[in-house]
């Protein structure tokens, strides 16, 4: 914290909102790192069973399971199958709307649904036995057809789910397709693969969990890597049909989740029963391998774009088609259509809109929320749709843009597909991102290299885009500012950071109402008996909340220390003034007897100080936007593929802290372009991963990422007082169009329209083939 | 990700590690920087009963020239060859396919070798070593012999090494001022060769090989003769894939590999200063 304290200090007739402070978390993870869930030595644990799962190698089955060799083995506790968790009903799907009949069980009952799948948990002494015992169970499979292409799903020649007759889980819809092209001069159509990508945290899945008391008073205490500790808390309450006060959960430092970590996992839920049972603590690490099987994938869209309008650039209808996969059984994956569809005309005025979703099960790990969340696929699908449209009337693509964009006087509005955009200047950031990336000098450059037969060809690439934040409802989030007798201060926030820099950024919020140093001001989340109540950290909807919530929370702390303070000086409350510089209050135009913070938090309780708990409540959510230009360099002979550069607007509204998001616009963008050039997960047609490892996933590291120029723009919102939006999310979804719009522009004037994600050299490659045959 | 249970033997020394196989047989593996190895294990692809370390085996780790020859002692680490003066000034093209092993881990505990015995075809060292004619010196329980780097890998991850030979030096014939290309196509620089294709000039002919497109690094006999014969190198590249039989996995298509070869043919020869 040292260096944010001069920071404080010296600024307190400023505002320190706004400004660069360091992140104070960060000393710690860059010197003696962070403490994981693998990491922890609470006593408690001591003699912890350790957890191995035994796992699917096929992708539909029927499974016989014989334990007998494993259970024998000296050192192993249990080993323990479907048939053990019979007195227990399976867990409550992680979202209400999925079909009960879709339900997960403990573990595999009698048919295994995808490679991965656990079928047996070993309880070992040792951490090091467990997959060696894992070798000794026997699983007898008798295979089932392996249904893996989400259109084979959807013909219901082999349902996953007998009892529930179909492969659909979710369907939703909005708009009517009649007519919805009938007076375009033009129509394009393009199926278009948002291919399925692994989240890859680099802190893997970690629980460990103790039983303490007996009886009805048994409580237990449960630390997993979430983000999101009190839903995490309800749900294995739920699974345990206990009530949540039962339930102690700790997430502890947690390495990364991207959405994949909303919650907890089936196999983090297991090892709650079995310490249960066995009257010991539990622990459960996954390998990478496990991580790559099992804790679920994202995107995995195939969508069906058609687009028409006028020859002279005005888009006038839309239609998004998608089948989503959620995998084998339904997880967020399957909910997220919804909000692909919320989002589907981004930032587009598009008089016609029409959207049809269906979401099925295939023989494939789950489908979860992974950065961006459903809105990612609305705007590569848009995006991808805007440019096929201006190549087929042969128009600039930034220009179709600029004819279709929603006007910046037009808001508040709600769209076709009935979103209620609260805020932006779309043309704003079109038009600044633009001129920062010099356009007009990169295309001049690309007709140049065209024009001389250069086979290092330049391809530009634009997106628009307009995302959901802490939607789609209204979102609540909890916070609680203590100021010790000491005058230092505690932040509690329901929101649950893990890696987003709450310390830092919610820590200036307190400061900036209480007038006490950052240095002096802990933020505390992630357990639920610290922590009241909480939303936890996803949806990029921490600060817009929580952050919001602090604010009203430290207002609120200063008017009731204003009443204190009048206490100590016999004054009345109105007349008692805080003076933010010196960190304390006086009666006004009195300055000179000033009652520091500590003297009012010890005159409220000697031991705790001041308490203030509020929660804050926003309207609606806020619609982050921004603009990206990406430029790629295409090697026509090989395909290959090399990002030049990436400049980008992302107007999340007013910053509290540059240096935090723009680390948040890094991440995304680097995420982002990710998807469009490297990334994917496979299978096989027989329903086996082909990913599973990062050799086989092609995550790109520093090496394959330009700078990125990044331009600032704060449209603020008008549903919450900070103004704020969320970011954590927003670089990943202007990024991946921008980049895939560049790869096909490079290629464009041979005849290529489009390339699918990742847009690897083959693919590239192979475009180009096709087109000059 | 973790490994069968396994014993494990350290051997400081060559006669050390040839005593430890001899008594150990089928069961054991020498461990060099384990970076092949290791990740096996790990996915208990291999199951040594008996790992045998002899990463710090000093008198196997050397650099010396020996006449017309460079003699590498096969416990060389990867970044030893990309910094040695002997190997910048008398094979280049070595040290320079061994500055992009995998990263700076992987190259400071990755030995040559390793490498070689390891038998990847698409690994960087053996497709170098080929271009330029190197020969390999085992050592085991019937004394020494040497062979060929065109004769010594048989398959994918297969070589005439028996179980209890110990790889002891890399000969490495000298190509003083001759010139040389490498062109080797990944999609990260992480990555292991999509395809690699090594181009040495030595007294007027020219050798090239290719890694990646086949179960072991190979030749490219055909367009060897093309060049010899008085072909362009354009025309000569074109001949680069003939014969091979290269796979096909999560990276890349056969045919694309074989579209590699050929530019990335061109390309090294181009480098080599061949047109
Ligand atoms: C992330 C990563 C990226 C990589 N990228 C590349 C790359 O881009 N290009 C590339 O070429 N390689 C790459 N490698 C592999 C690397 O070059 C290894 O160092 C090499 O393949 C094996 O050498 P080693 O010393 O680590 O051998 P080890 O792993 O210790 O051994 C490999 C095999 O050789 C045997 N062996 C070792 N030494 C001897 C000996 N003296 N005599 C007989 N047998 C022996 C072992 O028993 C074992 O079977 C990568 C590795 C990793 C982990």
């Amino acid at each position: 914290m040292a260096e944010s304290a001069g920071h404080a200090t010296c600024s307190r007739t400023v505002s320190i909102l706004g400004t660069r402070v360091m992140r104070v978390e960060d000393p710690k993870f860059l010197t003696t790192g962070g403490v994981y869930v693998d990491d922890l030595r609470d006593p408690r644990l001591d003699g912890a069973g350790h957890v191995t799962y035994v796992r699917s190698v096929m992708a539909h089955a029927r499974v016989t399971v014989d334990v007998a060799a494993a259970s024998g083995v000296p050192g192993v506790l249990a080993v323990v199958t479907a048939a053990d968790f019979a007195d227990l009903p399976p867990p409550p799907p992680p979202l209400g709307f999925i079909p009960p009949a879709l339900a997960r069980p403990w573990l595999a009952n009698g048919v295994v649904r995808y490679v991965g799948e656990p079928i047996a948990a070993i309880v070992t002494e040792s951490r090091y036995a467990g997959e060696d015992v894992a070798e000794l169970v026997s699983v007898d499979y008798e295979p089932l057809t392996a249904v893996v292409d989400p259109r084979d799903a959807a013909g219901d020649a082999t349902l996953l789910f007998a009892d529930h007759g179909s492969n659909t889980a979710l369907a939703f819809e909005a708009g009517s397709l009649d007519g919805l092209f009938d007076d375009c001069e033009v129509v394009v159509t393009q199926q278009i693969t948002n291919q399925r990508v692994a989240p890859v945290p680099l802190e893997v899945r970690g629980t460990a969990c103790v039983w303490e008391g007996s009886g009805d008073d048994a409580r237990l205490t449960f630390w997993a890597s979430t983000q999101s500790p009190h839903g995490a808390r309800d749900q294995i309450a739920a699974a345990l049909e206990l009530p949540p006060e039962r339930v102690h959960f700790i997430a502890p430092d947690v390495g990364g989740g991207f959405g994949a970590k909303f919650g907890v996992s089936i196999e983090d839920l297991v090892l709650a029963v079995l310490s249960r049972r066995l009257g010991r603590p539990m622990r459960w690490t996954e390998t990478r391998t496990e991580n790559m099987l099992g804790m679920g994938h994202g995107r995995a869209q195939l969508q069906t774009v058609t687009i028409g309008g006028t020859r002279d650039g005005r888009i006038t209808a839309y239609s998004l088609d998608v089948l989503q996969d959620s995998g084998a059984y339904p997880h967020f994956g399957a909910v997220l259509p919804f909000m692909t569809q919320l989002m589907a005309t981004g930032t587009y005025d598009i008089a016609r809109v029409a959207v049809r979703t269906k979401s099925v099960v295939t023989n494939t790990a789950p489908v979860v929320a992974y950065r961006g969340a459903g809105r990612p696929e609305a705007t590569a699908a848009i995006e991808r749709a805007v440019d096929l449209f201006a190549a087929e009337i042969g128009l600039d693509p930034a220009e179709v843009r600029r004819r279709n964009l929603f006007a910046k006087d037009a808001f508040r509005l709600t769209t076709q597909v009935g979103a209620a955009y609260d805020s932006g200047d779309y043309a704003g950031a079109l038009d600044a991102v633009l001129a920062a990336a010099k356009y007009d000098e990169l295309r001049a450059e690309q007709r140049r290299r065209r024009d001389s037969g250069d086979p290092m060809l330049l391809g530009i690439g634009v997106s628009n885009y307009v995302e959901i934040t802490a939607g789609p409802e209204a979102g609540t989030e909890f916070a609680r500012i203590n100021v010790k007798p000491d005058g230092s201060v505690i932040v509690y926030t329901g929101t649950s950071p893990h890696g987003q820099g709450h310390a830092t950024s919610f820590a200036m919020l307190a400061a900036d109402e209480l007038g006490v140093p950052l240095d002096r001001i802990t933020v505390l989340h992630g357990d639920t008996d610290l922590v009241a109540r909480g939303g936890g950290t996803g949806g990029s909807r921490s600060l817009q909340l929580g952050g919001a919530a602090v604010h009203q929370g430290a207002l609120e702390t200063v008017d009731r220390a204003r009443e204190l303070a009048g206490d100590l000086f016999e004054a009345a409350a109105g007349d008692i003034v805080l003076d933010k510089a010196r960190g304390g209050f006086h009666v006004a135009g009195s300055p000179d007897d000033v009652r520091g913070w500590a003297e009012v938090a010890t005159s409220a309780d000697a031991d705790a100080g001041l308490i203030v708990d509020t929660d804050f409540s926003a309207t609606g959510a806020t619609f982050p936007f921004g603009a990206h230009v990406a430029v790629v360099e295409v090697d026509a002979e090989t395909g290959y593929v090399r990002l030049v550069s990436m400049t980008t607007v992302d107007d999340a509204g007013p910053v509290i802290n540059p240096v935090v998001v723009e680390g948040q616009r890094h991440g995304g963008i680097a995420q982002g372009v990710a998807q469009a050039l490297f990334e994917e997960v496979r299978y096989d047609e027989d329903g086996n991963p082909q990913s599973t490892n990062l050799t086989d996933y092609a995550f790109p590291s520093a090496a394959e990422l330009p700078d990125f120029t990044l331009v600032d723009m704060a449209t603020p919102s008008p549903l919450n007082p900070l103004g704020v939006k969320g970011i954590g999310e927003a670089g990943t979804i202007g990024a991946t169009p921008a980049v895939q719009n560049a790869v096909v522009d490079a290629v464009a004037h041979l005849g290529v329209r489009h390339i699918e994600m990742p847009t690897t050299p083959e693919r590239v490659w192979r475009a180009i083939q096709e087109a000059s045959k | 990700m973790i490994p069968a249970p396994f014993d494990y033997v350290r051997a400081d020394s060559a006669d050390a590690a040839l005593a430890a196989l001899r008594e150990h047989g089928d069961d054991a593996k020498l461990l060099a920087g384990g970076q092949s190895l290791l990740p096996l294990m790990k996915l208990r692809l291999a199951t040594p009963g008996v790992v045998v370390d002899v990463s710090r085996a000093a008198d196997l780790a050397y650099v010396r020239e020996d006449g017309d020859v460079l003699a590498i002692g096969a416990l060389t680490r990867h970044c030893d060859i990309v910094s040695a003066e002997v190997v910048t000034a008398h094979a280049p093209l070595l040290a320079h396919a061994a500055s992009g092993v995998g990263d700076r881990q992987v190259r400071h505990r990755g030995t040559i070798g390793g490498s070689v015995a390891h038998a990847d075809p698409s690994a960087d060292l053996p497709t170098a070593l080929l271009a330029l004619d190197a020969s390999y010196v085992v050592r085991g329980p019937a004394g020494e012999r040497t062979i060929t780097a065109t004769e010594f890998a048989t398959g994918f991850l297969e070589t005439v090494l028996a179980p209890d030979e110990l790889l002891i030096e890399i000969r490495v014939p000298k190509a003083t001022g001759e010139a040389w290309g490498y062109q080797k196509f990944t999609r990260r620089a992480i990555d292991w060769a999509t395809v690699a294709v090594a181009v040495q000039a030595r007294g007027g002919g020219t050798a090239i090989s290719l890694g990646n497109m086949g179960s072991t690094v190979l030749r490219a006999a055909s367009a060897e003769a093309a060049l010899a014969g008085g072909a362009s190198a354009a025309d000569a590249a074109q001949h680069a894939d003939d014969g091979t039989e290269p796979a096909a996995d999560v990276t890349a298509s056969a045919d694309y590999r074989r579209h590699l070869a050929r530019v990335l043919t061109k390309r090294a020869l181009a480098a080599a200063g061949r047109s």
